[in-house]
């Protein structure tokens, strides 16, 4: 058998890099990223099979629900090679999938020498896939292409090898084939990984540099840092340094991962692992950073070190004012884990307190708010996501907005707005449709490739904003979910854009304000108002809904004043059960909230501020009520 | 003057119809097979039991009205009815001049009917007209032919009531505009005192209600049910039938005593099947179906299902609720500043009364009745 025992295996800190071959795993949701790594456990013998289980090295829920990979892991798994019969340990670094998290992408890839770039040859390379490739290439790391799903019945190896083949330049017969499902390819995948890639190289007696491309908060320990030690040596005794903070942290246990912690004595030159210093929050160790010995500290930091920054801003509000300290509470935690995560406390006329939060993208967001929800028991609305402008008044002070409601009054000299280089891939009968949408959403093309004869890559410059409202959905609904999009920010641009204000009955309401290009901005009012018309029962007065552009209306709505709210018939048996009602429309007119007099249920807010699937929910709800 | 009204209830009907969740049974739901005058006969017997617990229960000893429901009280014979009323008189002291009612349906009374039961002691008869327009009466599942009503109200008059109302239900599937114009005007060409007019209200649980839920009938907007309302009341009010209550006009001094004590909060005793009773901020019920009414009675003359005891916060709540529907209102003096709170707002936007306002009563207007639910919601908010 292929693979060794734990215990006879070379051990951490004593195994030499010739030994080492440190690899990751590129692939897109769905392509069996997970299924592969389950195989590996399984074939390696890491994992008893009796302990084996789907996905198992998505730790959380959530990433087990959605098939995506959050956080990223390094395993250790000794493998004896069929090839040559020696000893190795293959480092395997689960990479996260998805465009919000390239950074880390990026810092998981330099712990690499090589990577399996996984597609499912049912469907082929997907946009985010290609970007991730195209890092990979960029940091020199070798690439083993294999086609996965070999089993299905709709898979065409041949189509998708070429299509691998003229991506990175190989021959299409170099592709591998396996089955994360069956298991078929997997032992020889293994042994090509050991062929193909190369073992690291460092300098052992240099001062030691180990790169952070991992940090985890676990309750327990505190922050779980995971590295990958370039030159020198790090073990239990050393005192260690963070580069960019230069603060120093003893080292209280350093290990790997297999796939449970194992302490070990150290981590040598190519070795991947995790040290635990005492930290209690991620952000005194942060992915990308070098960690060096504080007492022979190297003079170099490891290249490509960036602080995160938040691209997409959204307001969180409890449905419940009386929750605001717990989602303190909450968001407190999960920065804990989460480096990218800011949020400064937010108060909104129509919402009440909350904060407002910056993320790194919307699937950032979004895991965010259902990490919030679900592990603090919260229900929250949140504002439509924004990205960050830079606002020059007219007389010259130049300001960062990242809500609405900080956009300055009166006259503004320029606006200038996030871009983003945007790379679609899709079947070529949608091109039309795509350059369509991309239009519609103030894009100019770059450029377009084939990848093979029928599908295409297709290269737009975009403002962030056009990406943040709803283009990934109107892309994927468009191209009946064929086409797959990445995009990476480049800068910024100066746009034509206002602000719109949405008013009740005069009173503006805060949360409803967007900063939208100015052709937009009377589609925009008229969606807006028209939403809210359906939204908003009708009271015993009539409601005006206005959009405005300053204090220019755009479009306007209303909402007709009740005419009957009242049963006819109350006799002696009515009284009680009447009285009960009353007693319940009074609950439900606490969770109203009002602007100025008009009463607006909390669910028109959520479903103003989201699809249009929503805004059906919220009115059967408001029926319910009635 | 401690006094206690009674409502007594006849829980049966020949067949029951789409929109109604009354506690009503038909002989077939029963397998009542045999002459129904038997299951009268047992049944009134089983009142006078109740009467009986009544008089133990209550300190009460003026009786100054009577109202029978149903269910079908005219499905009772005449001198079946006529104990209960001598039952009651025996018991407690009826007023000179009291209120003593029965509900009818047009359909099924004769003119010997009407005799026997103004002989048997009623003095004020309820037709249950609901429309004079065969396809809405055909939607309500009515099956009455519009002529019937006025023959009925005719002869009722004819052998000595000298009160006669009808009931109306407006906003029925299918239900014009002029639909209820013809039923409002035939109604006022009627020899009667007193309308009530009900918009109907859906149930769950009823057949009508599964029918709107599986969008098989569609009812009329709320806005057109308004309309009709208002219709209403500018007929009504223009043939000398004055508001009283948000569904109920009547000529001058024909008001329904006994349904205005309900509003009042004055005590009542519920007798029968399911019947709701209020003693002093106590409100309880008897058990519904008739079989378990028949068994409670016979063990204990209880038929007691359930009270409750009402907090002060819950008597506000029921005072304000139900003084608003009436056209003597509430005088602003007895209001909280925090009850009076939105008032205001309801006053400009011309749901209250101005001049009764400076007079210093919160009374609704035409509109206001409209919306008299939310009204209470924010005064008691």
């Amino acid at each position: 058998m292929p693979a060794i025992p734990l215990a006879k295996a070379p051990q951490p800190s004593f195994t030499s890099p010739a030994q080492l071959r440190n690899f990751c795993i590129i692939a897109h949701i769905d392509h069996g990223k997970s299924t592969l790594a389950d195989r590996m456990l399984g074939i390696t013998e890491v994992v008893d099979p009796r302990n084996m289980r789907a996905q198992y090295l998505d730790r959380m829920d959530i990433e087990r629900e959605r098939g995506i990979t959050i956080k990223s892991q390094a395993v250790r798994l000794p493998w004896r090679s069929g090839l040559d019969n020696q000893e190795y340990i293959l480092n395997m670094i689960d990479t996260p999938g998805h465009v919000d998290f390239t950074y880390e992408v990026s810092r998981s890839l330099a712990a690499c020498e090589g990577a399996v770039l996984l597609v499912d040859c049912a469907q082929g390379i997907e946009a985010q896939t290609l970007a991730n490739l195209y890092l990979a290439m960029e940091n020199n790391l070798t690439i083993i292409p294999v086609l996965n799903k070999i089993d299905l019945p709709a898979a065409q190896p041949e189509k998708f090898a070429e299509e691998l083949a003229k991506l990175i330049g190989c021959q299409p017969e170099d592709c591998l084939r396996v089955s994360g499902k069956t298991g078929a390819g997997v032992t020889e995948l293994l042994d090509q990984i050991v062929l193909q890639i190369p073992s690291p190289i460092g300098d052992a007696n240099a001062p030691t540099r180990a790169l952070i491309f991992d940090s985890v908060y676990d309750t327990y320990r505190g922050v779980v840092t995971y590295v990958r030690v370039i030159d020198g040596h790090l073990s239990t005794r050393d005192q260690i340094q963070m580069f960019s903070t230069g603060v120093r942290h003893e080292m209280l246990e350093v290990g790997v991962i297999s796939p449970e912690p194992v302490v070990s004595k150290g981590l040598g030159v190519g070795e991947v692992g995790y040290v635990i210093t005492g930290v209690k929050d991620v952000r005194q160790s942060r992915v990308g950073d070098t960690i060096t010995t504080y007492n022979n500290p190297a003079k170099v930091a490891l290249a490509g070190y960036k602080d995160p920054r938040p691209m997409v801003f959204s307001g969180l509000f409890p449905i419940d004012g009386a929750d605001f300290p717990l989602l303190r509470e909450a968001l407190d935690k999960l920065q804990l884990n989460d480096a990218a995560l800011v949020y400064e406390p937010e108060s909104s006329a129509a919402l009440g307190f909350g904060f407002r939060c910056g993320f790194l993208g919307l699937l950032h967001m979004e895991i965010v708010r259902e990490r919030l929800e679900r592990e603090s028991n919260l229900t929250l609305i949140s504002t439509a996501p924004n990205v960050v402008y830079s606002v020059t008044t007219g007389d010259g002070q130049l300001l960062t907005v990242t809500n609405p409601s900080e956009y300055p009054e009166g006259k503004i000299e320029k606006v200038e707005e996030p871009i983003v280089r945007a790379t679609v891939l899709a079947p070529a009968e949608f091109i039309g449709t795509i350059m369509e949408l991309c239009q519609e959403r103030r894009g100019t093309l770059l450029g377009m490739d084939y990848l093979s004869e029928d599908r295409v890559e297709i290269r737009y410059t975009l403002p962030l904003a056009e990406i943040v409202f709803d283009f990934f959905d109107q892309l994927k609904s468009r191209t009946r979910g064929y086409a797959s999009l990445d995009y990476e920010p480049i800068g910024e641009a100066e746009g034509d854009l206002v602000k719109v204000d949405i008013l009740l009955q005069g009173e503006k309401v805060d949360a409803f304000s967007a900063i939208v290009h100015k052709d937009k901005a009377y589609t925009y009012g008229t969606m807006m108002t028209g939403k809210l018309r359906e939204l908003i029962p009708r009271q015993q007065f009539e409601i005006p809904i206005q959009a405005a552009i300053g204090g220019r209306i755009i479009a306007r709505e209303s909402i007709r004043a009740i005419r009957k709210d009242v049963l006819a018939k109350c006799y002696g048996g009515d009284i009680s059960r009447k009285r009960k009602l009353l007693e319940k429309q009074k609950e439900g007119k606490k969770r109203m909230k009002m602007v100025g007099r008009v009463e607006v249920p909390q669910e028109a807010f959520v479903a103003a501020l989201t699809t249009d699937a929503d805004i059906d929910k919220a009115k059967a709800k408001a029926k319910e009520r009635e | 003057m401690n006094t206690l009204a009674f409502y007594v209830h006849i829980p049966y009907c020949v067949r029951r119809c789409g929109y109604c969740d009354f506690n009503t049974y038909t002989p077939g739901e029963l397998s009542i097979t045999n002459d129904f005058s038997v299951t009268s006969r047992s049944y009134i017997d089983l009142l006078l039991r109740e009467i009986e617990y009544a008089r133990e229960i209550s300190t009460a000893t003026v009786v100054p009205s009577i109202f029978f429901g149903g269910g079908t009280p005219t499905l009772m014979e005449s001198k079946d009815l006529g104990r209960v009323i001598a039952s009651i008189g025996s018991h407690f002291e009826l007023a000179e001049d009291a209120e003593i009612t029965t509900e009818a349906n047009p359909d099924t009374v004769t003119k010997e009917k009407l005799h026997d039961l103004r002989a048997a002691g009623f003095n004020r008869i309820s037709f249950g007209m609901q429309s004079a327009v065969p396809h809405v009466l055909a939607a309500l599942d009515r099956t009455h032919n519009p002529e019937n009503v006025l023959k009925a109200t005719t002869w009722a008059r004819e052998v000595g009531f000298d009160e006669v109302s009808v009931d109306l239900i407006y906003g029925t599937a299918g239900e014009s505009i002029s639909d209820w114009e013809t039923t409002l005007d035939t109604a006022l060409s009627l020899p009667i005192t007193h309308i009530s007019a009900y918009a109907l209200i859906v149930e769950s649980g009823t057949k009508l209600g599964a029918q709107v839920k599986r969008g098989e009938v569609v009812m009329p907007d709320d806005d057109q049910t308004a309309d009709k309302y208002l219709m209403a009341d500018e007929k009504f009010t223009a043939a000398g039938f004055d508001w009283y209550e948000l569904s109920n006009w009547s000529k001058q001094g024909s008001e329904c005593r006994h349904n205005i004590a309900y509003w009042n909060g004055d005590n009542w005793w519920g007798a029968g099947a399911g019947a709701h009773s209020h003693i002093d901020g106590r409100r309880f019920w008897n058990v519904k179906h008739p079989a378990a009414y028949t068994q409670k009675v016979i063990e204990s003359g209880n038929p007691m299902q359930e009270q409750e005891i009402l907090t002060a916060d819950e008597a506000r709540s029921e005072e304000i609720m139900l003084q608003i529907r009436l056209a003597t209102g509430i005088p602003l003096s007895s209001l909280s500043p925090n009850e009076q709170r939105s008032l205001p707002s309801f006053l400009a936007d011309g749901y209250l009364l101005g001049p009764a306002w400076e007079g210093g009563s919160v009374i609704l207007s035409q509109t206001g009745r409209l919306i008299a639910d939310r009204i209470v919601r924010e005064i008691l908010l």
